[in-house]
């Protein structure tokens, strides 16, 4: 790997600071979307909504919102900003041109907007994960390619190198993200209705975050967490065959969203198979990641961004175990349809790479304005609320859906099981209230991180152990 | 093994090759198994009884039909209503028959409504179950006819005296035509209310 000094980060290496900076304020804008819309939609569950009867803000529309935002918001944001970083890093090479890098950040972004807001007037589109309207698709598509022509093309002038881990997973997902756009947006809303088109919209709904979030994801909290820890990671070989599991095992696991379904069954087994094949690829992901932080796991409790990547693998580790077990048919009969899948789904998007995310940002937002975070105590609330939150509110919708479904198989009226579930909404919503404030304390920090900026930067005090004379004070 | 970890390789296997195999053996061949490779066009052949007040002719309950299935989608009902039953879980004697791929062989079914979750019943059998009135006041507010439901209101589909919309209309047409499709012949048990 290049050197990772970061003294001479943007000096020795081609990167465009600013649009590192675009791209993150983008994302941090969507998560406060994506928290308040989450919350509005779960208090509908109790009755509670805070704008009843208000067609632009139905809670049905507002639902999709709340995953367009997270999805193409703020971890596509995230990840665009990261790679702006990132790939120069590792290639020595500029992306494309900084002028389609600006082109792609105002289209992607002005797209994004239009579609919650079109989405809100009433034109979202009959795609799980691409309820972007079916008129904006086709943009959508084209800032995609655009967007992967300006990251691949710096990998491809270093492309007689031995690359590190992290660029296998960017180049893999790159090539995937368009085609799996085109794939799940524009076949099952054209060609292919019924059975054909869930075995299509199912591989999509798996590939949207299994081929573009999950690769991106793990790849580049392999480049962050040797650089944080300053040391090697454990095993190359493991991540190589984490890397070619990934890219064997996800494109095949689609059909386990539809499963019992009219959907072709041998399909349906192909998919459960190649989801039991997945424990192969985050095993050796995870043990590496552990590995490499032996001897150093002190980092956990004393720098953020390590501790960000630790809990967040620890929870990719509980999804991937869970869905091994979920995805066999007998669990399906059970919970299918029920909140046993959002809470799965926050697991994995929120406590896993949204917390990768965070680590990301914690490492590079002070770097890219040379100055130190502002307040270690608010990164302390933040970490705790959002682990707490996420923690309780999976468990809390796990056992809701184990109670529901084994209600709906012994044939209890259906408004029985609503009733029942009463209680498990409500602590769903206080757990996402613990969210919502861990992501406002978030906001705050970063943008104070940003207003007193004027400060000589310092790295050690970032990794250095928490001690009363190293911990930065608020306000400082 | 360095080929592993050349650009070109990764391009090629990873990115093109393993995701274009995965999608024609898991996504074309069921879809030319179960016949969904383009849809066929669908045109009721007769006006329901219960909406001849509504629809004079079979071209106004047509466009309707899918008048009503455009509002599904916008308003994402799909999203807490799944739309096929399961042969597991006594889901049959709940809903009604188990759901079959040539159901949804039609153009109403594209893009495709299956759902992934059930915040309210699935609505695969949903026709017939319910007089049209009892959906209309359903819509409207859903806790004057089901006291605990979490579903909410569509007031905007309903003029100032409550009377539904032409958009309410479709809406209930599309309900009440869910269900149709079924081939085989089966009695649907009640749904324990």
């Amino acid at each position: 790997m290049n050197s990772n000094n970061p003294q001479t980060a943007g000096r020795q290496f081609p990167i465009y600071e600013d649009l590192v900076k675009a791209h993150f304020i983008a994302a941090i804008v969507y998560s406060l979307i994506v928290v308040l819309s989450g919350m509005s939609y779960a208090l509908q569950f109790l009755n509670l909504y805070p704008f009843p009867g208000v067609e632009l803000l139905s809670p049905g529309r507002v639902r999709m919102t709340h995953t367009m935002a997270v999805a193409y918001g703020w971890l596509a944001n995230g990840f665009f900003a990261i790679l702006h970083y990132v790939i120069p890093k590792l290639t020595g090479y500029a992306t494309f041109s900084k002028k389609l890098g600006w082109i792609c950040f105002w289209v992607f972004n002005a797209l994004v907007v239009l579609s919650e807001l079109m989405i809100l007037a009433g034109f979202g589109q009959a795609v799980e994960w691409g309820e972007t309207p079916k008129e904006l698709d086709p943009l959508i598509a084209i800032a995609g390619v655009l967007a992967v022509f300006n990251f691949l093309a710096p990998i491809w002038k270093a492309r007689n190198k031995s690359f590190y881990v992290t660029v296998w997973y960017i180049t893999a997902a790159l090539v995937w993200l368009p085609l799996v756009y085109v794939m799940g947006n524009f076949i099952p809303q054209y060609w292919m209705p019924g059975s054909g088109g869930a075995a299509i919209t199912s591989m999509y709904i798996h590939d949207l975050v299994g081929l573009f979030v999950t690769p991106l994801g793990v790849g580049l909290v392999y480049y962050l967490l040797p650089v944080l820890l300053k040391k090697p990671v454990y095993s190359h070989a493991l991540s190589l065959t984490g890397f070619w599991g990934l890219a064997f095992f996800y494109p095949m696991n689609g059909a386990h969203h539809y499963l019992q379904s009219p959907i072709p069954m041998w399909s349906q087994y192909a998919a459960i198979v190649a989801s039991i094949g997945i424990h192969v690829v985050v095993y050796t992901v995870i043990f590496n990641y552990f590995a490499t932080m032996q001897g150093e796991y002190r980092k956990i409790v004393s720098s953020i961004p390590v501790r960000f990547i630790a809990v967040g693998s620890i929870c990719y580790l509980l999804t991937c175990i869970q869905c091994a077990i979920h995805v066999t048919m007998s669990a399906q009969e059970i919970i299918h349809f029920t909140d046993w899948v959002p809470g799965h789904a926050h697991l994995v998007l929120f406590g896993t790479f949204s917390f990768w995310l965070y680590a990301w940002i914690y490492y590079l937002w002070p770097r890219i304005f040379k100055t130190e975070l502002y307040s270690r105590t608010m990164c302390e609330w933040h970490f705790w609320l959002a682990t707490v939150g996420v923690l309780v509110m999976w468990m809390d919708l796990l056992a809701a859906g184990v109670m529901q479904g084994y209600m709906w198989k012994n044939l209890v009226p259906f408004i029985s099981s609503v009733e029942a579930t009463k209680p498990f909404w409500w602590t769903r919503a206080l757990a996402g209230t613990a969210i919502l404030v861990s992501e406002f304390v978030f906001v705050v920090n970063i943008y104070m991180t940003w207003k007193y900026r004027r400060q000589a930067f310092s790295e050690q005090k970032l990794n250095e152990p928490l001690t009363r004379s190293t911990a930065p004070e608020s306000g400082k | 093994m360095k080929f592993l970890e050349k650009f070109n390789f990764i391009f090629l296997v990873a990115g093109l090759g393993l995701l274009v195999t995965a999608f024609i053996t898991l996504g074309l061949i069921p879809a030319m198994m179960t016949k969904s490779l383009g849809a066929i066009d669908y045109h009721p052949t007769e006006i329901p009884d219960n909406f001849t007040k509504h629809y004079s002719t079979l071209e106004e309950y047509e466009a309707a039909l899918y008048k009503g299935r455009d509002i599904y989608v916008k308003e994402a009902c799909w999203h807490c209503h799944s739309q096929y039953v399961r042969p597991v879980g006594n889901e049959a004697l709940r809903y009604g028959p188990v759901s079959t791929p040539g159901e949804y062989d039609n153009s109403l079914n594209l893009p495709q409504l299956f759902g992934t979750r059930r915040v309210g019943p699935d609505l695969s059998r949903e026709g017939g179950k319910r007089p049209n009135d009892w959906h209309f006041v359903h819509l409207y507010n859903p806790r004057d006819v089901v006291p605990q439901s979490v579903m909410p209101g569509y007031p905007w589909y309903f003029d100032k005296e409550k009377n539904p919309k032409p958009e309410a209309v479709a809406l209930v047409a599309y309900l009440q035509w869910l269900g149709s499709q079924v081939e085989q012949t089966g009695q649907p048990v009640a749904d324990g209310e």
